[in-house]
């Protein structure tokens, strides 16, 4: 009996300790989403959202920081989601699981954990120095597509994972090669997961600062990019710059506040997107 | 086997296999004779599901394993050079321990092995998952529901489905591996009555762990132990008079 009341006791605390730690995430998610959403929305309009900066960035809209944003994260994805959905493939499906692999695998594991700024360096000498690209948007691109496709790979091999293995069998028992296998009974299960680990790192990427840095961001341009090797604005390096180096900073704190703002709503959309891929594409396979 | 009158169908020679360095067979020797039921019993561990695995060369997809001796279909041994895997497991289908549906429509499940094989013809394709489906009794059950999940059948059901599905590519030996170890007394009992009318038309190996099943359903039993072929033998032989202790003692429950 006692010990009955001691096992309810036990749980309650513990499923109280848990419930907590929860709220007190969701708090401060929600108190920081207000915050940037007060200081931020005034600044919002059809105007902030389309139109160049103007007298000295104290003035005018962040569309060149938008647009900027939007072209590398393009240039990220084309980069990183095949290269990185064939690669862990590769990985899951065809590479023999011995000693080298797991070696290859640990090292694409804990480089996910390297620093961004050292992906921004490594940038500068591979794209902007070796390969002559410049400071452009396309070295930044395939810089923030290096750093994300650890990224890519690792989620996307950890979606093949979630295929059981009776499906491949299965269709190997059936007189499929592996790779009809892989195709028609395996992948068609694995991309919402795939898709969904894929687009929260770009979702990442898009709002990186250190790797575009040094790479192709540009601190101020009266024009957009035109080309590849060209520089552009992008969200993140903008709201630093709004933040910490304008020389009116009190003067352009809405502005700061307003990018945030954009970049969030940004980011917070992408995670949305996948959620909704994954939800789509879920309820047509059931 | 022994009345020498029926041909076999697959058989296999001194057949030694490997898991690395642990040896799972060793020198089996079996002869499945064409059109009739081979069981094959023996206690956990014993390699039962090892030896029907090496039929279809489903063992090849597990790194680390090594085949020696040989296997023959219709006298042509399965590991020469110039057989074709993915071939061979169209004519040598399998039935899974777990029911194993794939997550599509009942329809593309059945129609699964013969879209990879080309086939799109709708009309051909219809005829041919209708024929599977009446050929593993489910037809009746699942007729007007071809476009639901295969998720929404019962256990028995899918069970049904898989043997369905793997009667659509027409292969020649169909492989049985503890098809009823996860369905329930009643599905089991249509699965076995299943099992006797395909030997009609195709050669079936099954592994069980249920002794009686064995006794039901075949016509010939192997008993195996330690990945050892212990008694070989008309499957009314077996179970009335083994000639071997080890075989008395396991069919009599003396241990397993």
């Amino acid at each position: 009996m006692k010990q009955a009341i001691q096992k309810k006791v036990a749980q309650f605390l513990g499923f109280f300790a848990l419930r907590v730690c929860f709220y007190l995430v969701l708090a401060v998610l929600l108190l920081f989403l207000y915050d940037i959403g007060r200081k931020g929305g005034g600044a919002i309009s059809w105007e902030f959202l389309t139109q160049a900066p103007r007298k000295g960035m104290t003035q005018g809209g962040i569309f060149p920081a938008i647009f900027g944003t939007f072209l590398v994260t393009l240039i990220t994805a084309i980069l990183a989601v095949p290269l990185g959905m064939c690669a862990a493939i590769y990985l899951n499906e065809y590479a023999s699981q011995g000693r080298l692999t797991r070696l290859i695998r640990l090292s694409i594991r804990n480089l996910s954990g390297v620093p961004s700024i050292v992906y921004g360096l490594f940038g500068v000498i591979l794209f902007v120095n070796i390969m002559h690209f410049g400071t452009s948007v396309l070295s930044a691109g395939l810089t923030l597509g290096l750093m994300t496709l650890p990224w890519t790979i690792t989620a996307s091999e950890e979606a093949l994972k979630t295929v059981p293995n009776s499906y491949r069998d299965g269709a190997l028992a059936l007189g499929a090669t592996k790779w009809q296998s892989i195709r028609t009974n395996v992948l068609p299960y694995a991309v919402p997961g795939m898709l969904t680990g894929t687009v929260l790192g770009l979702a990442r990427a898009a709002g990186e600062t250190a790797p575009i840095l040094f790479t192709g961001a540009a601190f101020f341009l009266p024009y957009l990019p035109k080309s590849l090797g060209d520089q552009f604005m992008a969200l993140p390096y903008h709201l630093y710059i709004m933040a910490t180096q304008h020389h009116q900073i009190e003067q352009v704190r809405p502005i700061a506040y307003g990018t945030a703002l954009v970049l969030i709503v940004l980011v917070l959309g992408m995670n949305m997107t996948a959620v909704v891929i994954r939800f789509r594409l879920r309820r047509k396979r059931r | 086997m022994s009345d020498g009158t029926i041909p076999s169908k697959i058989e296999t020679k001194d057949l030694n296999f490997y898991y690395g360095p642990a040896r799972a067979l060793k020198n089996v020797n079996i002869a499945c004779a064409a059109n009739r039921v081979t069981a094959i019993i023996g206690p956990s561990g014993c390699g039962k599901s090892t030896f029907i695995r090496t039929l279809n060369r489903m063992n090849d997809v597990i790194p680390g394993t090594r085949t020696e001796g040989s296997i023959l279909l219709d006298g042509k041994n399965i590991h020469d050079p110039d057989v074709d895997v993915v071939e061979l497991r169209r004519r040598v289908g399998m039935v899974f321990q777990k029911p194993n549906p794939f997550p599509k429509t009942i329809f593309d499940n059945i129609a699964y092995g013969l879209r990879i094989n080309g086939l799109r013809d709708r009309r051909k394709l219809e005829e041919v998952v209708e024929k599977s489906l009446r050929g593993s009794a489910l037809w009746n059950e699942v007729e007007d529901r071809l476009d639901e999940n295969a998720f929404s059948l019962s256990g028995g059901q899918q069970q049904r489905l898989c043997i369905a599905r793997a009667l659509a590519v027409e292969p020649e030996v169909i492989l049985f591996d503890e098809p009823c170890s996860a369905i329930d007394p009643i599905a089991t009992a249509k699965i076995e009555d299943l099992i006797q009318t395909l030997k009609r038309s195709y050669t079936v190996v099954i592994v069980t762990h249920n002794m009686q099943q064995a006794a039901r359903v075949s016509d010939y039993t192997a008993f195996m132990m330690l990945g050892e072929l212990i008694e070989y033998d008309r499957t009314d032989k077996i179970f009335t008079a083994p000639a071997q202790k080890l075989t008395e003692d396991y069919i009599t429950g003396r241990f397993g």
